[in-house]
């Protein structure tokens, strides 16, 4: 068996590139990404540098992750429709998007999903505001976290958008 | 409307790459050797384009062989129209760069 650890962290879901930089950190310490859980991250120990190590909003798409294999990509787990993928640094540079469209598709993804989760606790926030129940109030904050996520992340839609006027 | 717009890159590289039947991997080799290793191809974007393509109707995928589990796909009479009038448009662009600020080809005369 191969030593293992396991780790609590949160991240904000606007700031998925700075969790993507640590999952890196960590593989470049010889801490490779095994398995994944609410806000925990279980590692195996490798070479430092082994593997470079990916994340992406999208739904789950078996032939989608059948393509990735073909291209040397480990799908290592997923959160929802939060995927995490690895590949050994020996099989070459690891990105999964090569153009600004597809970037701002991947932005629209994760906003239709903050907007569906956000949406989802406004009604039941409010649904229990005027019922019995006096925890309404968690769902509206929870509505207005996610409102401010999607907020964030329209604005890294916007600078891609605007930089798509020019480039491709 | 499909005539009226110029096509990206990527996906003027993959509907050429499709030429000929080609899996995902090979689309991949070829754009990459034909560009002299410039554009990469990223699996998420060329997979997205793939889909576009297909829903479109200018690229089909082919029966899988027995025993493969590599997609392959090909470029249908409407892509390989698409494709003819696309290289029409960009030899349009060289042509007039060329006149204006003079001919651009490596060791031109």
């Amino acid at each position: 068996m191969r030593e293992t650890k396991k780790i609590w962290k949160i991240f904000l879901v606007w700031n998925y590139d700075k969790e993507e930089e640590w999952l890196n950190e960590m593989a470049m310490n010889g801490w490779t990404l095994t398995s994944v859980g609410f806000c925990n991250y279980t590692f195996v120990k490798t070479e430092p540098g082994e593997y470079n190590i990916r994340m992406e909003m999208r739904p789950h798409d078996d032939g989608y992750l059948e393509f990735l294999r073909e291209n040397g990509v480990e799908y290592v787990g997923r959160i929802l429709q939060w995927h995490y993928y690895r590949k050994k640094t020996s099989l070459g540079p690891f990105e999964l998007y090569s153009d600004i469209e597809s970037r701002i598709q991947h932005m629209d993804r994760i906003g239709k999903m903050l907007f569906a989760i956000g949406m989802a606790n406004l009604l039941i926030g409010i649904a229990n505001s005027i019922g019995p129940s006096r925890l309404g109030w968690i769902n509206l904050l929870c509505a207005t976290l996610l409102m401010y996520a999607l907020g964030r992340i329209q604005g890294r839609k916007d600078e891609l958008k605007k930089e798509s006027i020019l480039h491709e | 409307m499909d005539n009226n717009y110029a096509l990206t890159e990527s996906t003027y590289y993959i509907m050429l790459a499709l030429y000929n039947p080609a899996h995902g991997y090979g689309i991949m080799q070829q754009v990459e050797e034909m560009s002299g290793g410039r554009v990469r191809l990223a699996p998420g974007t060329l997979y997205g384009a793939l889909t576009a393509l297909t829903g479109k109707g200018w690229i089909v995928q082919l029966p899988m062989d027995e025993g493969s589990r590599k997609k392959e796909y090909k470029l249908t009479d409407k892509g390989r129209e698409i494709l003819m009038k696309e290289i029409e448009r960009l030899r349009e662009l060289v042509t007039n760069g060329d006149m204006i600020v003079g001919n651009t080809d490596i060791g031109g005369k």
